[in-house]
């Protein structure tokens, strides 16, 4: 009898250990575990929030209309009205808020248009494009081209 | 008798209303998390980009201002997007030549050489925001992940920078932060989308090569271009559900 007894007592030590395994796992598993992992998916949700936390650096060109009607003005039927504001001047979104008194950047009248407008191969044929040193050896082109209305009048 | 009917019957219909996944996030909406802003609903919205190789000059505005607007370090091989330059000799057409000094920051240099028998075209990359990703597939702890958005982000709290995701990317979206030594990728600027503003590439891009587009919303143009144009995917083959849309695209890019 004493034998069968003390083979019992061996199953339950068994049981016993299984027992405290499973708990300290479920209890590892949600001290580890975020709370809001798996609400959308195999993630944490609030991952969501941290991308979204990063600040603005561009403004948008909504907001520069609010103040810079003439400029819009300016620009309305040219060849450059689609291009946003800060493609040129920077990032603005300090300048928009108010938050200092960044100011925008007034582009080099002559680097930040060979950016786009040197002739290279490779540019879609449509473009217009020109060889800088041949069409005007020097001087910014803001000469003739206004850069909010490019085309000579 | 009938405060326990009211109840029942309120709880009923929540759980017929709300099964599995939205019940659970309805608690979490009652939480006041993970939606600080209530006019940015999740599941409204379904983020791709569609690109116009035939408009792309290769200025490199785009890949300046993402580095400006989502603090990318200025170090070899960090790059959330990037312009290639393909060169293709019609007489070898599966040996295209391709470059992109510098992730073409500052644009790109003359081609050395004649170039009148070549195809020349600049191609803009970023992360494709795949719906099957394969960069999700591998992270072992859930730290990158694709929303209910259709964006593909990552949690910079949980990555542990063990690389998987960066060796599973079939377009080379993704690189490790050196100052973090986690995952960093494109997050189509989700800080901006989710205010309702275009993402900072779209922003500075002055031909309108690069435009981001809500598939989920009816009144958004890119469902008329995607009727009318000849769109491709970057490696159709291995079913990502890639959400880059490329108008023009050579069948030599990779």
């Amino acid at each position: 009898m004493s034998g069968r007894f003390k083979d019992y007592e061996h199953v339950l030590r068994m049981a016993a250990l299984f027992v405290i395994g499973v708990v300290v796992f479920i209890a590892v598993r949600s001290w580890m575990v975020p709370d809001d992992f798996g609400v959308y998916g195999f993630f944490r949700a609030g991952a969501l929030d941290d991308n979204r936390a990063h600040p603005l650096v561009y403004a948008g060109r909504a907001a520069c209309v609010d103040c810079h009607s003439d400029l819009v003005e300016e620009r309305k039927g040219s060849r450059h009205e689609a291009i946003g504001c800060e493609a040129c001047h920077g990032p603005l979104a300090r300048h928009a808020s108010g938050e200092d008194d960044t100011k925008p950047v007034r582009p080099d009248a002559r680097a930040t248009c060979i950016r786009c407008h040197e002739s290279k191969a490779g540019k879609p044929a449509g473009f217009p494009q020109v060889n800088a040193a041949e069409h005007a050896e020097s001087g910014p082109c803001s000469e003739c081209h206004n850069p909010h209305r490019p085309a000579v009048s | 008798m009938d405060q326990d009917r009211r109840a029942f019957l309120l709880g009923a219909g929540k759980m017929i209303a709300l099964t599995g996944a939205a019940a659970l996030a309805w608690e979490h909406v009652l939480a006041g998390t993970p939606e600080a802003a209530p006019n940015y609903v999740l599941t409204d919205h379904w983020w791709g980009m569609i690109i116009d190789i035939e408009k792309c000059i290769g200025c490199g505005n785009c890949v300046r201002a993402c580095k400006v607007e989502n603090d990318v370090p200025r170090e070899p091989g960090c790059f959330r997007t990037w312009v290639e330059r393909y060169q293709i000799d019609p007489a070898d057409v599966e040996h295209p030549v391709v470059d992109s000094p510098d992730g073409a920051y500052d644009g790109f240099p003359e081609i050395e050489g004649p170039v009148d028998r070549l195809k020349i075209f600049f191609v803009p990359k970023l992360c494709n925001h795949c719906a099957h990703s394969p960069c999700v597939q591998v992270c072992p702890i859930g730290a990158t992940f694709d929303g209910p958005d259709g964006v593909v982000l990552v949690d910079k709290q949980r990555c542990l920078g063990c690389r998987y995701c960066v060796q599973a990317c079939p377009y080379g979206c993704r690189f490790i932060d050196p100052r973090t030594e986690t995952a960093e990728k494109c997050t189509l600027c989700y800080h901006r989308i989710t205010r309702g503003l275009t993402t900072a590439c779209c922003e500075t891009c002055p031909t309108g090569a690069r435009q981001l587009v809500d598939l989920k919303d009816p009144k958004d143009p890119v469902h008329e271009f995607l009727r009318t144009h000849k769109v491709q995917v970057l490696k159709p083959q291995m079913a990502t559900g890639s959400k880059t849309y490329y108008n023009g695209l050579d069948g030599a890019v990779r």
